[in-house]
């Protein structure tokens, strides 16, 4: 038996298309995936994202805790309702889930994680707390709601009651803030504008009613994924997982190296990999015909005339471009063209790094 | 339920024929084939000329979730294909059985047609799935 979101009337409410997704049973579409993806890109669309799990970590001991699980440094955070993404990695370097904390207070920070990997999370956060004073406490009461798009907070604003419109007023990227029953943050998974809405269960559905009739369009998995590709944007479990280490997952900029006495929980087997060249995860386009799809092999010549082979992790048909999109990782070595083998032929196509579509526009 | 009209012929790959005046027969996908699809975003299609060989596949169809072989219901040579899908691929999904049409055929042995299903057996192949 597949759980249910707390929405999940209001998906059949809109013809949702329902789907299992890691044991829950979510919107694939309402309809029409691209309709969606172009309405996140253009005005505003909204995402149930409430089989996200919210868990917050509190005690003396947050900030240390913290420090020795996380890949990069949540002691950068200083100013409270600050963000951080971040890997989360076991001894090997490997990538146990990759996640959002923000900075409540010295002593409380909440972490959302994937759904998918909840139970594995959990476990693993309790495993290494023992010899911290913390507390590390689920919030299965608490839905999430992404409202995502150029026209997103404006929409949300006519939502919001006057205290909530002031507490993000000229809020930046990457912050979060509680305002009444609400934690709204400036978070995504689409490269536009928009929040994050942490809200109780029981006031979920009048929060989704009101922003359907604000005219944001409730959008489905289908589109996530297309919109999160083309912001280059990592898929837990597609592009990363436990036997791939945050270099190799265009993840480089969330390791904070510094400082050096920091004693994080992998760090000394990522030392190792940095130190023999770990294979990369770029981004490819193929202007031509055809969708680049998840597991297609990828190869190229690197400057010796050695010739290397690597895969695609996540593709996709951008529509916002117009044409196929995809990430992949190969080993080191790479140019800026590739060939991807596709239904028994050899397509060429062009290497760039992976960040397609920011702010409804083309990013390379 | 799926809309399956009565006046077309079905082949288990989930494509359809329509018999047009001048003799030649009209091919396309079915709608229940492109509600399990998605939208589509491309579709390649053959050429003029070419020919096809019942249950062969002959065209693909692209959409955001899967590439999909489109099989030949009949024998014979292509006579016309439809442009309009190169720009507007999305007719397969608003129009399976009209305006997303993907090619016609001059049967090179019109008796293949009877080995096809009708509505109700078409039905039934769904309902199996």
């Amino acid at each position: 038996m597949a759980n249910k979101t707390v929405l999940f009337n209001k998906h059949l409410e809109s013809n949702g298309k329902m789907v299992d997704f890691h044991g829950w049973d979510m919107p694939l579409n309402y309809g029409s995936q691209i309709e969606e993806h172009n309405a996140v890109r253009q005005d505003a669309g909204m995402f149930d994202v409430s089989h996200m799990t919210v868990v917050d970590v509190t005690g003396t001991d947050a900030c240390a805790f913290l420090r020795k699980l996380l890949a990069n440094d949540i002691a950068k955070l200083k100013v409270a309702g600050k963000a951080l993404y971040s890997g989360m990695l076991d001894d090997n370097a490997g990538v146990i889930d990759d996640l959002i904390t923000y900075y409540l207070t010295d002593t409380h920070y909440r972490v959302v994680v994937n759904s998918a990997t909840r139970v594995k999370d959990l476990a693993w956060m309790e495993k290494q707390s023992a010899s911290f004073d913390v507390t590390i406490t689920e919030r299965p009461e608490l839905a999430m709601i992404a409202v995502q798009g150029p026209n997103a907070k404006a929409k949300a604003a006519t939502v919001f009651s006057a205290e909530q419109n002031a507490a993000v007023e000229g809020m930046k990227m990457f912050f979060g803030v509680q305002s009444e029953s609400l934690f709204i943050a400036t978070t995504g998974y689409t490269g536009e504008a928009g929040y994050e809405i942490i809200v109780p269960e029981a006031e979920a559905a009048a929060l989704w009613q009101a922003l359907l009739e604000a005219g944001v369009k409730p959008c489905g998995l289908g589109a996530r994924d297309t919109l999160r590709l083309e912001a280059g944007m990592n898929l837990y479990g597609l592009d990363m997982d436990e036997t791939i280490n945050p270099l190799a997952a265009n993840m480089g900029w969330t390791i904070a190296w510094e400082p050096e006495d920091r004693d994080f929980i992998g760090r000394a087997a990522l030392t190792e990999i940095k130190a023999a060249g770990p294979d990369k995860l770029v981004g490819l386009i193929m202007e031509q015909k055809g969708v680049l799809r998840h597991g297609m092999p990828v190869f190229f010549t690197d400057a010796d005339g050695v010739e290397h082979e690597g895969s695609i992790t996540s593709g996709t048909f951008s529509p916002t471009l117009g044409y196929s999109i995809a990430m992949a990782r190969v080993p080191k070595g790479i140019s800026d063209t590739a060939e991807v083998e596709m239904r028994k032929k050899r397509v060429a196509v062009k290497v760039i790094a992976p960040s397609f579509v920011r702010n409804g526009k083309q990013a390379f | 339920m799926s809309n399956i009209p009565a006046e077309l012929k079905y082949a288990s790959s989930h494509e359809w024929i329509r018999k047009e005046e001048d003799g030649t027969y009209t091919v396309g996908i079915t709608e229940h084939a492109q509600e399990l699809l998605g939208d589509m975003v491309f579709v390649e299609l053959p050429e003029v000329g070419d020919t096809v060989t019942a249950g062969e596949d002959c065209a693909v169809a692209e959409s955001v979730k899967a590439a999909s072989d489109i099989y030949a219901p009949i024998s014979g040579d292509v006579v016309a294909v439809n442009e309009a899908l190169e720009d507007s691929p999305e007719l397969v999904n608003s129009e399976a059985f009209g305006e997303g049409w993907f090619f016609r055929v001059k049967p090179s042995d019109e008796a293949e047609v009877a080995n096809l299903l009708d509505a109700d057996g078409y039905q039934e192949v769904i309902d199996e799935e």
